[in-house]
């Protein structure tokens, strides 16, 4: 089912509650470093936001560990995309590399990276994506990696395609790559999205707008780096991921630092 | 001296409706094998503010073994059948319907056992924690400093229900309600 609001009053949803957090940092409250899970004009939050605070608590022993993933986990060959069927995956061959820290800047090594990703026409291998374009049958979409001692990771892949959701409207999602993290405490557990330099559909995704400050909403996008670029093979893009913790909150200047 | 902090966190984003071909394995849910001595089974329903099963939600487990260790060991996501490794992960069905088979943990440093719960769906913008605690333990309950930070109105929602021993294997029910009345609790780690 499709709702039927417009691009345009989705747009005003998402300024108002923009501005709203806008005054409240101007006021001297914190800017929002994560996306409220409770935004309106991503309509399926509506029913699926707590309405309880969460509790703060302390993490215990069991909170401040990991799985412990690792090489008996996942192939080296699953970080590229791009030779997991016998022929070459259409669309722009891609390089995305970076690495993983905390919050401290400090590497999370050995640990479980998972990408998932439309193809280059925006279609998703899954039985429940509808979207009429084309299914390419040297492109399933899914990475894995272990980062290494220095928290790096790359992925050889597809650039994939923007493509239609039924939020509202006309609803087009930016172009993105789904990334699942781990770090060294299960408390540093990360899913989102990565997305590309300059895309066009950025002010009109409730998804990524539901992150209210645009400084943060800006660590979700990729650089373009021409030096990770291969010639006459491929184009490569770098993305840092910061992971909670221990000290990446936004109050922290009175800690000491070593 | 201070100085500002220059590694901001990277934002959530929602797990999506499609990501059934990337993050669900085999053997995923199965923390041990069922034919294990102790094995249990954890399950229950993800419901949305309506009351309406979530279909598209998926949960991880992460836990202590039986003595209360945490694994250190590798093969989570590559079963052997032999090794615990303390990781699960497990889509819901159609139904919102999800299931664990694991052991139940030791008690870590004479605490109240549980299991930690992490909830994707989509809708949901950034993932939630919560812990499932099991309903044998009042008296660590008491003490429990998570659950004590709890009212004590909402604590229940953070207990098993046990309901019964199918095929001889204990079984315990953790519903999970995003939204609405008995809405989960869920934790905020991030100190």
């Amino acid at each position: 089912m499709t709702d039927t609001t417009t691009q345009a009053e989705i747009n005003d949803e998402m300024r108002a509650i923009e501005a709203e957090a806008r005054a409240q940092v101007d006021d001297g409250g914190a800017p929002e470093l994560q996306p409220r899970r409770n935004y309106p004009p991503y309509r399926s939050s509506i029913l699926r936001h707590p309405t309880h605070e969460l509790v703060r608590v302390d993490p215990e022993e069991v909170e401040l560990v990991s799985p412990a993933f690792g090489h008996t986990d996942v192939n080296v060959l699953e970080s590229d995309l791009t030779i997991q069927h016998s022929g070459e995956p259409l669309g722009e061959r891609i390089t995305v590399s970076g690495r993983v820290l905390d919050g401290e800047g400090r590497p999370v090594r050995h640990q479980l990276v998972e990408v998932w990703q439309a193809n280059a026409g925006g279609r998703y291998v899954h039985k429940r994506d509808q979207h009429p374009a084309p299914l390419d049958p040297n492109f399933t979409g899914v990475g894995r990696v272990i980062t290494g001692d220095n928290g790096e990771y790359s992925f050889t892949t597809i650039k994939p395609g923007p493509y239609p959701w039924r939020n509202h409207l006309n609803a087009w999602r930016p172009t993105h790559i789904h990334f699942s993290l781990f770090g060294t405490a299960f408390t540093q557990r990360l899913i989102t999205q990565m997305y590309f330099p300059g895309d066009p559909l950025f002010a009109l995704d409730p998804i990524y707008q539901s992150i209210t400050d645009p400084a943060a909403r800006a660590r979700l996008v990729g650089a373009y780096d021409h030096d990770l670029s291969v010639p006459e093979w491929s184009l490569g893009y770098r993305w840092d991921i910061v992971l909670t913790g221990p000290h990446a909150t936004w109050m922290e200047s009175e800690e000491a630092h070593d | 001296m201070t100085e500002p902090t220059e590694f901001m966190q990277t934002p959530a984003q929602t797990v999506g409706p499609f990501y059934g071909f990337a993050l669900p394995y085999d053997k995923g849910p199965e923390l041990v094998p069922g034919h294990h001595p102790h094995a249990i089974r954890l399950h229950g329903t993800v419901t949305d503010g309506a009351g309406d099963p979530v279909p598209d939600a998926i949960l991880e487990l992460w836990q202590a073994n039986e003595t209360g260790a945490i694994s250190r060991e590798q093969g989570a996501l590559d079963r052997d059948g032999f090794i615990f490794t303390g990781f699960g992960r497990a889509a819901v069905n159609q139904a919102g319907h999800f299931t664990f088979t694991t052991v139940k943990p030791g008690s870590v440093g004479g605490t109240a056992p549980y299991l930690v719960i992490t909830v994707f769906a989509r809708g949901l913008i950034q993932h939630l924690f919560t812990r499932a605690y099991f309903p044998e333990d009042t008296d660590l309950h008491r003490e429990d400093t998570v659950l004590r930070a709890v009212p004590a109105a909402r604590r229940a929602t953070l207990v098993c229900v046990a309901d019964g021993t199918p095929g001889g294997t204990p079984s315990y029910r953790f519903d999970v309600r995003l939204q609405g009345a008995n809405e989960t609790v869920f934790l905020d780690f991030d100190a």
